[in-house]
């Protein structure tokens, strides 16, 4: 079962310089929720920028991760 | 003047009725959600909120209620690239799911995007008022997928 810190994990080793902070917000450990900033962002839509996040999880987003809401924001992580 | 055609001219067969018929949806629906219930009783909370945006901008939308059949949800996420239910689409675009329209709703880009004006704040105050809705309240009734889609 997938938890907050595995997906934070998860997250910022697969998106160069992200940080991200990641809470379940039901306790049932398949809602997330999660803020994310990175410089990999920059350039890139809102729709763009969330299709980044859910692709270092393929087609575990709907499955074991049943939801992951998103916030992103382009911001530089020295 | 009373000619009847007893077949209709197919010219979008592909392989893929299914596929087909929802990228039919989507370009003859101006503004159309896929959605998990329907926008009367919505089977999700995500859903329930994107129904919520676009109903508090006035906006006529069809729906699809993605749990009439597994497939559809399966054949729009491979069209849109996009995992999760629900799904607008505005103009033949897919606008976001529930995080990116509630966002848009309370930055104004949604009512940008439906290319409905609303009149608040505006500074100089001697604007006439705007409707409330932009545009004819019977906009095209919600899909019955169950009808369109195999």
């Amino acid at each position: 079962m997938p938890d907050p810190r595995e997906i934070k994990r998860r997250i910022e080793e697969a998106i160069p310089g992200a940080q991200a902070d990641v809470r379940d917000f039901t306790g049932g450990g398949d809602h997330f929720e999660a803020t994310v900033t990175a410089p990999a962002f920059a350039g890139l839509s809102r729709l763009e920028q969330h299709r980044l996040v859910y692709s270092v999880f393929g087609t575990e987003i709907g499955g074991p991760i049943h939801a992951l809401s998103l916030k992103t924001k382009p911001e530089r992580h020295p | 003047m009373t000619e009847s055609h007893p077949q209709q001219p197919e010219q979008t067969t592909t392989d893929n009725p299914l596929r087909d018929a929802i990228t039919e949806a989507i370009e003859e629906n101006r503004v159309i959600l896929f959605m998990k219930g329907t926008p009367d009783q919505p089977a999700c909370g995500f859903s329930a909120r994107t129904v919520g945006c676009l109903q508090s901008l006035g906006t006529p939308f069809a729906a699809v209620n993605v749990l009439g059949d597994p497939r559809i949800r399966e054949e729009l996420s491979v069209l849109s690239q996009w995992p999760t239910i629900p799904q607008l689409f505005v103009n033949g675009e897919l606008v976001g799911g529930c995080d990116i329209v509630t966002e848009m709703y309370e930055t104004g880009e949604l009512a940008e995007a439906l290319g409905i004006e609303r009149e608040q704040d505006t500074g100089d105050g001697a604007t006439t008022p705007a409707p409330a809705a932009a545009e004819v309240p019977s906009g095209p009734a919600p899909l019955q997928p169950e009808n369109r889609l195999p």
